[in-house]
């Protein structure tokens, strides 16, 4: 094994350069300054006319952690999860759970800032952000590991119709519980992130304001960062390989003495994690958690995006999932408004939507299902395939 | 097209506890079933019959499942969208191009008329979506063709939002709300004539499939690919045949559940289009009666628990129904009367 120095050493120039381009951009992405009226004003959240919304990019980072999470599930281990948005919502439930004022017949609060109005403490659970994410993280592997449990013995296409059938059955749950859920009225206001020690530092509040989108961007961008780290260490570890092992040849797999159910379990429980944690910003992002929120088609997108980055690829997924995000939240909108204004048509590109990520996955699918940055292993057997097949093609055996 | 291999003569296992878990459910349904009948006998009449019209719909669903199935080893998620769009062809075509949005005379005729048409619209529908976007992934991973057919889904989806408009869509009902009455339980002439299109378009596809000499061809594609390739059948064409008699009968499908339903939607093709999945798996996937036998099964289950008393209703009908799924998937992948399944590697 070697040395993380040594790895790094071994990186090449070229890729460390990119790398370090691609942190400065993420670091300076919500700085871009306004050039013209609303074209970069990254600041205005409500400006429609902006290309780059500062809560788009914000919502592009918590989807790229799903991606990262997702990509675990479906690209290192190979197998289909449908039914993802159920690692997301429990990771908001939790959030909205520990943040708020639901349970009103409670009163406890952990280190989440003063909370005391006329000497009295609020109503409900009011813990600080970085201890809720903790536990949404560790809820949401447990939720993986207890939807796995039964059907990782399953064949894949089986696999993907049970996943599916949580990630739907889990929102109508949520729905109809409404003792503890509020059904469909939701849960909210959720509690602002706190500062914790940092709120000594000048500048800093005890807690980020609720429209302070470029503070918040930079938290989400410590847990992308945390989960990207996690990502490549396990990709290249132990179970990483197992994981690999895996989707290449289940079979061969097992009989190399990969214990079969552990690994697909870690796979499950690593992805939901990283679902956990983004759900739970997320919940505190939007402020109230509505189980509305949380569709299939949020599945399939985030889904889109691991595939559009290509299956497997750590660097792929986030930026799968940026671009997937930008596209759904402003680019669709932003690309019809544009050409309705050159053109003087009334295109509503937003009602394009679904078919646009249906597209992408089938064309995706057809012409390069390796993705638009395949991971290296997956750029080797694809070419081991198409020598293979020209083998076959030579030797006229269909 | 029942691929079913004999598993080999083996010692009995012991009963494992899974075995148990799905005994227990499945004794527990019952006990639960019998106490809402003995709790509302009319009610529970009365949804029967909703139950068994549903089901028909069903199943003709669920084949196209099972057939694409049982040729090509493929979820085709998107079967479900197609038959959504069978239903807004068959709303638009019967109210907005023949002007029918009443019952009567002409209505039964004008039906048969959008039935043929909505079925040939959405055969040829899907052999071209198995053109364009199955045919390449033939032998590719298996993870390709499916989330592929999860793409397909969403085109559908999309075009059925263009159509129909992202909210359920009210449509005029062109049979009649009349019955009669056994008892008290009132049957509607509009469940009837579903179950009198339904049924012999099931029989006529049970012959095509048994009798014909394409069926035996998609038979023999079924269970060997490449030795029916040798035997010199076209397997593309068996393949697209098979999706065009799919497609056909969603179309029926969606013809008639509007006819029920009276309203359209873009997401009935995931709603419904999962349940008639369900009722497939229920029947063991692949296998032609019995994915007609777990459509009404799956039609009866839904009603019940829509309708009945001590039943959960309408609220909870997604977790019951993919309940079963999950259960049957876990439990008895093979289908409630199927034999084991062998997997081909």
């Amino acid at each position: 094994m070697n040395t993380f120095r040594e790895r790094l050493a071994g990186l090449g120039r070229r890729r460390l350069i990119l790398g370090a381009v691609a942190v400065m951009v993420a670091l300076l992405l919500p700085h871009i300054p306004s050039s013209d009226a609303g074209f970069f004003s990254t600041f205005s959240p409500g400006n429609s006319n902006s290309i780059l919304p500062i809560f788009t990019i914000v919502l592009c980072a918590v989807y790229a952690l799903f991606a990262l999470g997702l990509n675990v599930v479906v690209g290192f281990a190979g197998l289909l999860d449908l039914g993802y948005v159920a690692f997301f919502l429990v990771g908001a439930y939790v959030a909205a759970w520990l943040m708020s004022g639901f349970f009103y017949n409670v009163k406890f609060s952990f280190l989440s800032g003063a909370f005391k109005f006329d000497g009295q403490e609020q109503q409900g659970i009011h813990l600080t952000f970085w201890l809720v994410v903790i536990i949404a993280a560790v809820v949401a592997a447990l939720v993986g590991v207890v939807i796995g449990a039964p059907t990782l013995r399953l064949k894949s296409d089986y696999l993907a119709l049970v996943t599916l059938g949580f990630g739907e059955i889990l929102p109508e749950v949520f729905r109809n519980a409404e003792p503890l859920t509020n059904g469909t009225k939701g849960i909210g206001p959720l509690d602002q992130i706190g500062t914790g020690p940092l709120a000594i530092l000048p500048g800093f509040n005890k807690r980020i304001g609720p429209s302070d989108y470029i503070a918040k961007y930079y938290v989400i961008l410590i847990f992308l960062a945390i989960f990207a780290f996690i990502s490549v260490r396990l990709r290249d570890g132990k179970l990483g390989r197992a994981w690999m092992a895996i989707r290449e040849d289940e079979l061969a797999a097992s009989l190399m003495g990969v214990p079969l159910m552990k690994t697909k379990l870690w796979s499950y429980a690593v992805g939901a994690m990283a679902g956990g944690v983004g759900g739970a910003f997320y919940a505190t992002i939007v402020g109230t958690i509505n189980v509305d929120s949380f569709t299939f088609q949020l599945s399939i997108i985030i889904l889109c995006a691991v595939i559009l980055g290509g299956m497997g690829n750590v660097w792929g997924a986030i930026l799968g999932g940026t671009a997937i995000t930008w596209v759904n939240y402003t680019g669709l909108i932003w690309v019809g408004r544009s050409f309705n204004s050159v053109a003087g048509t009334k295109v509503d590109l937003v009602k394009y939507q679904f078919g646009f990520f249906g597209l992408v996955l089938v064309l995706m699918m057809l012409f390069r299902p390796e993705g638009f940055i395949p991971a290296a292993r997956s750029k080797a057997v694809k070419q081991s395939d198409e020598a293979a097949r020209a083998a076959e093609l030579a030797g006229g055996t269909p | 097209m029942t691929e079913v291999i004999d598993a080999p003569p083996r010692a009995r296992k012991p009963i494992k506890i899974e075995n148990m878990v799905g005994i227990a459910v499945l004794a527990a349904a019952s006990v639960w079933l019998v106490a809402s009948l003995v709790k509302g006998p009319e009610l529970f009449a009365q949804v029967l019959v909703i139950g068994l019209s549903n089901g028909a719909v069903f199943a003709l669903i669920a084949l196209g499942y099972t057939m694409v199935y049982g040729i090509i080893e493929l979820i085709n998620f998107a079967h479900g969208d197609l038959f959504m769009l069978g239903s807004v062809f068959s709303a638009i075509f019967l109210e907005e191009w023949l002007n029918q949005t009443r019952s009567g005379p002409s209505a039964w005729a004008l039906l048969a008329l959008t039935l043929v048409v909505v079925m040939t619209a959405c055969a040829l529908l899907n052999v071209v979506i198995e053109k364009l976007a199955y045919r390449r992934l033939r032998n590719a991973p298996k993870l390709a063709p499916l989330i592929t057919a999860v793409g397909v889904s969403f085109v559908l989806q999309n075009i059925g939002i263009v159509l129909n408009g992202s909210a359920p869509h009210s449509r005029n009902r062109v049979l009649p709300d009349s019955g009669f009455f056994i008892g008290a339980v009132k049957i509607q002439y509009k469940y009837l004539t579903v179950l009198a299109i339904t049924i012999p378009l099931l029989l006529f596809m049970t012959w095509i499939v048994q009798k014909t000499k394409v069926g035996k061809a998609m038979r023999a594609t079924a269970q060997d690919r490449d030795a029916s390739l040798l035997m010199g059948i076209d397997v593309d064409r068996v393949i697209s045949f098979t999706f065009a008699l799919g497609g056909a009968l969603a179309g029926a499908a969606g013809t008639l559940i509007v006819q029920i339903d009276g309203n359209t939607r873009y997401d009935a093709g995931f709603r419904l289009g999962l349940i008639a999945f369900t009722a497939a798996v229920l029947g063991g996937v692949g296998n032609l009666p019995g994915a007609v036998l777990g459509g009404f099964l799956i039609g009866i289950l839904q009603a019940v628990n829509d309708g009945a008393k001590l039943f959960p209703g309408q609220a909870w009908t997604q977790t019951v129904m993919f309940g079963v799924l999950i259960t049957m998937i876990i439990f008895r992948p093979q289908g409630i009367f199927g034999t084991m399944q062998k997997e081909k590697v």
